[in-house]
């Protein structure tokens, strides 16, 4: 149901019953590296092209979500998801392999937080019994796709984001074992006028502080009723940004941990990976593979996720336009709160 | 969980309030105009040296060039080439080097430290066609690699050739002739 603008309470409460986190090399040598359910050792996955390994993390990603909810491929009712290609073909070609009926949406960098909302409202709804969410991105067809080829020698920014590479699926459904999905905020597009797509940390913190700030105020919540709330991939640059926005505006983010896929994926210091992680795998394989198993063990009661995506093409920014960004918040509790 | 803020509420309330009600805060929404936050956006960039960029330009680009030089004086003296004439090949010999390096991967990464160290001289123009190929090799021989190669090189051809055009056209009206 609705609750105040644009938050979705889920009354009926619908579980994570099964999720899976698959990953390339860079992810691997990060700090979550133990939280993934698969490594791949190298960018290319033994495919013959780029587009083809991501296509391959999202399906093994989605095949061990379902393997881990025991829910056959017969019993899968839908599945929702997206990337960041155009048209999104790497979903598109992972629902040929998956098999369920399947909603394609496109959300940049906020796919993960989108799908899932959209497939806990399916569930809450009764529309549905499993229904799969899941999203991907990878490297080199980010980096084809929305800035050089991967071997050309340009310098980077140091604002600039290292695309993540990986996958992140969920089963959801009306009852089971897992970490529920409480509530969900759905953004609104804001666009601040930046323009540069090497400073999308920058361009997506307004989004983000729309959409917490929504939230807290259509549910009533305080930052403090959540252990811990992270953004999708605002990195160093944007994270600090969003910091500063809240402490201006008064919103007590001291009173939480508040922290970003984006710096959590990756090791900043010791990694080449400029301000941090993004893209759409981002959020899905911290949240979905690290954070559900910190809610899992009871470490953290109750987090909130707020993903973060920039929703520009290469077109849009070589004809000069600006950056729209939006953010979806999604609230997950521990099975182990109540 | 309370219900303090149904959605009935927030019809009536309009526009959101900055007050506490109900007992609980309301925060107010950003209140940035674009241009305050691109002003404020700019100032959180990290900052880039310049100088330092600069520097190590000129370390790696200048490497370049003692490798150049290093593999025409072996054109000249092992080949007994004329100064002219070892031109080309030492040229080809460059590109092959950073066609190389660009396969391997490591190109861009030296690229990344360097800056337009390594992408001013001819390597980088050889690092820009050889990258364009190797990511456009799953789309085809015609429609991948060959439509694809000069996606980055070739503005640099386009203006190189107008650029000859108009020193011509100078040289044509003030009658000069080259030497």
């Amino acid at each position: 149901m609705l609750r105040g603008k644009q938050t979705w309470w889920f009354d009926r409460r619908p579980v994570i019953i099964g999720e899976a986190t698959v990953v390339g090399p860079d992810e691997g040598e990060g700090p979550l590296a133990a939280d993934f359910d698969l490594v791949h050792p190298e960018l290319d996955m033994q495919q013959k092209s780029w587009e083809k390994a991501e296509r391959l993390l999202l399906e093994q990603a989605s095949q061990m979500a379902l393997e881990k909810a025991k829910v056959n491929k017969q019993q899968l009712q839908f599945y929702v998801g997206g990337d960041l290609m155009n048209q999104i073909i790497s979903n598109s070609f992972a629902a040929r392999t998956i098999g369920a009926p399947y909603l394609g949406v496109f959300g940049a960098c906020s796919t993960s937080m989108e799908s899932l909302a959209l497939a806990s409202l399916i569930v809450n709804s009764g529309s549905g019994q499993y229904v799969l969410a899941g999203t991907c991105s990878h490297n080199c067809t980010a980096e084809k796709q929305f800035r050089y080829p991967t071997e050309y020698g340009a310098q980077k920014p140091p604002t600039a984001q290292y695309t993540v590479t990986g996958a992140g699926a969920v089963v959801i459904a009306p009852d089971g074992e897992g970490p529920v999905v409480e509530c969900a905020t759905i953004g609104k597009i804001v666009d601040l006028g930046i323009t540069d797509p090497f400073n999308m940390g920058a361009a997506m913190a307004p989004a983000a502080v729309d959409t917490l700030t929504a939230h807290f105020n259509d549910t009533g919540r305080q930052p403090k009723d959540y252990d811990l709330i992270v953004t999708g991939d605002l990195a160093t640059v944007g994270h600090g940004i969003a910091k500063d926005l809240f402490a201006r505006d008064g919103v007590p983010m001291e009173d939480t941990v508040f922290g970003d896929c984006g710096l959590m994926v990756y090791d900043v210091q010791k990694q080449k990976v400029q301000a941090g992680g993004s893209g759409c795998g981002c959020s899905a394989v911290v949240t979905y593979g690290h954070l559900l198993k910190r809610l899992k063990k009871g470490e953290l009661k109750r987090i909130l996720v707020c993903a973060t995506g920039a929703l520009l093409s290469p077109l849009s920014y070589q004809q000069g336009e600006t950056i729209p960004c939006i953010a979806h918040a999604v609230a997950i509790e521990s099975p182990l709160h109540n | 969980m309370d219900d303090a803020y149904s959605f009935k509420d927030h019809q009536e309330e309009g526009t959101i309030i900055a007050t506490k009600s109900a007992g609980q805060n309301k925060y107010k929404k950003m209140s940035m105009s674009p241009k305050e936050y691109q002003n404020f956006a700019k100032t959180r960039e990290p900052s880039r040296s310049i100088l330092a960029n600069c520097v190590r330009a000129f370390l790696i680009g200048g490497l370049i060039c003692i490798v150049g030089q290093a593999i025409s004086e072996v054109f000249v003296y092992g080949f007994h080439m004329s100064r002219t004439a070892a031109g080309s090949p030492t040229v080809a010999v460059l590109i092959l080097i950073s066609v190389i390096l660009t396969c391997l991967g490591v190109y861009d990464k030296i690229a990344q430290w360097a800056g337009a160290g390594s992408a001013v001289p001819v390597t980088g123009f050889a690092n820009s066609m050889c990258s364009a190929a190797l990511e456009h090799r799953a789309e085809g021989l015609v429609l991948g690699v060959g439509a694809n190669m000069f996606k980055l090189a070739g503005s640099v051809i386009v203006f190189g050739v107008v650029a000859a055009f108009f020193v011509g056209l100078v040289y044509l009206i003030f009658g000069i002739e080259g030497h």
